[in-house]
């Protein structure tokens, strides 16, 4: 070929992509850099991108988000957003829209989706116990209400582990139940007794051990899923014992970013700690002073360090903790009611949202320098896509 | 006269004008920031809108029937044993009190 006809074939080649690459602009986009921003008070969720720090969008018509939380689907399009009051919003965040709203429920906690993405399923306080909905058209798939005695029982702790398995502690029985939906849609249903109250729980990242907090014992409960009938063993025992049990103005989380390393970091109830253990025997590590009720204990990716906020009235404060020396090794004030950190997904910023300030603030995780702020109304958690690619998130 | 509790009064001024119907006298400052605490801080357990979480509802259609005193008192004390934490320390007893009137007259939203 002539070499300007060549030149000539190219431009108009380039051209016409380039139109048709402006013509879906909007849509034509990666999401593994997106994420949700719950806004508490307004039913509202922002999307953004953390790669260009910047909110893209809000959707509004949520319904209660006082205590909400996202999980996502496996391609990273669309989040699925758990509220309080029972609404389950499967968000679009390419096209900035609901895909699908359903209200199942009158009260609920948060939610999980099945490791192949197929299944989401939601813990409920009202009417207790736990349904799950196909993911891609929300319909009901499985009812599973705990319910003995015909009272249901609050649904909590809810952790998806590989094997299209949910596992999910009860309330008021101090069960905890693993729902296995690996042959189909009417999930095996295995049951054991955890311990009194459970209030929350998580999964490590491998989906080996459900750890479930305990309100009413001096101790956690450990599950090795591994194990072919898996029993609940006691761990930590005796945490609290000797110490003078302080007022818990907000009950602590737990989640699987509490793994670093090798080591798990557990916020204490009723104690001004961090607890440390070895994951697998669960022995104790070591303890870590903090400034108040724990709330969050999030470590960053890499596992070297661990931001922790506080409940009420000690929630302007944030800490860092090093997960080596145990030793807090940053405090300062991020402004009134700091709700949740979420990291990026290689660790190198950590995003905070101070509900008070109407702000998210990102940091930089390694030199803890303020690089920009965002702007959203009473922001309580912040999602970043990359957990669905991630168990127990 | 009336007695005054609380450490975030602004202006004497402002108190004596801001008379409650509930409760003798208050200001608006220290009434909206009580309503905030109720909504947000008691709202981690009884949910934002009050209608249950972990704790049970907190509306008025439930709670009227109870004294006020009473109801101070769990706010004070807590209920031992359960998630329930005694607010002495953080509140005082006309804070509780003014938040018992104001559960108990609560139009939901
Ligand atoms: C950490 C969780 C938590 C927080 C925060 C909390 N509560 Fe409670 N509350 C509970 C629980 C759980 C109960 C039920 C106790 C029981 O089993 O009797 C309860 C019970 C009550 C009751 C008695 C209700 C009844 O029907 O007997 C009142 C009143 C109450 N709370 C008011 C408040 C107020 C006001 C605040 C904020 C100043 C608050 N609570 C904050 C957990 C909490």
């Amino acid at each position: 070929m002539m070499p300007l006809l060549r030149l000539a074939l190219l431009l108009f080649l380039a051209t016409s992509l380039n139109l048709a690459a402006l013509a879906v602009a909007d849509t034509t986009r990666g999401t593994g850099d997106l994420g949700l921003i719950i806004e508490r008070e307004t039913g509202s969720v922002l999307i953004f991108s953390s790669q260009e720090r910047r909110v893209l969008n809000r959707v509004e018509g949520l319904g209660d988000l006082s205590h909400a939380s996202v999980v996502f689907s496996p391609d990273q399009r669309f989040g699925y957003v758990f509220g309080r009051d029972g609404g389950l919003t499967k968000v679009d965040m390419l096209e900035a829209k609901i895909e699908k709203r359903i209200v199942q429920a009158g009260n609920s906690i948060g939610g999980a989706i099945s490791d192949d993405g197929a299944l989401v399923a939601v813990a409920n306080y009202e009417p207790g116990g736990i349904r799950v909905f196909d993911a891609r058209s929300l319909d009901e798939v499985a009812n599973i209400p705990a319910a003995p005695e015909g009272k249901g029982s609050k649904a909590l702790g809810l952790e998806d582990v590989p094997g299209r398995k949910f596992v999910f502690s009860l309330w008021e029985t101090g069960e905890t139940w693993i729902a296995d939906f690996s042959a189909g849609n009417v999930p095996v249903i295995t049951k054991m007794q955890s311990g009194d109250r459970p209030y929350d729980a998580l999964v490590t990242p491998d989906g080996r051990y459900y750890i479930a907090g305990l309100f009413g014992e001096d101790r956690l409960a450990a599950i090795d899923l591994w194990q072919a009938s898996p029993v609940p063993k006691p761990i930590l025992e005796g945490y609290r014992r000797g110490a003078k049990e302080l007022p818990v103005y907000k009950m602590p989380h737990l989640e699987g970013w509490a793994v670093a390393g090798s080591r798990i970091v557990l916020p204490a109830v009723g104690s001004h700690e961090l607890l440390w253990a070895e994951v697998g025997t669960f022995a104790e590590i070591g303890r870590t002073p903090v400034h108040s009720q724990p709330v969050f204990a999030v470590a960053r990716p890499d596992g070297r360090q661990v931001w922790v906020n506080f409940a009420h009235p000690d929630n302007d404060v944030l800490q860092v903790v090093d997960s080596q020396t145990l030793q807090v090794v940053k405090e300062w004030k991020a402004g009134p009611a700091v709700l949740h950190i979420e990291f990026t997904p290689r660790g190198n910023e950590a995003w905070v949202s101070v509900r008070d300030l109407n702000k998210v603030q990102i940091y930089d995780a390694h030199t803890f320098e303020k690089k920009a702020e965002l702007d959203a109304k009473s922001p309580s958690g912040i999602f970043m896509s990359a957990r669905a690619h991630r168990t127990g998130f | 006269m009336c007695m005054l509790s609380g450490r975030t009064y602004r202006s004497v001024a402002a108190v004596v004008t801001a008379m409650y119907a509930i409760t003798p006298c208050w200001s608006d400052d220290r009434a909206k920031s009580l309503e905030r605490l109720v909504r947000q801080d008691c709202g981690s357990c009884h949910g934002m809108t009050l209608k249950g979480g972990l704790g049970p509802d907190l509306l008025a259609a439930r709670l009227a029937g109870i004294p006020s005193d009473t109801l101070a008192g769990i706010i004070l004390d807590g209920v031992p044993g359960t998630p329930m934490p005694p607010w002495r320390g953080l509140l005082s007893e006309q804070d509780a009190l003014w938040i018992a009137d104001y559960l108990k007259t609560e139009r939901t939203k």
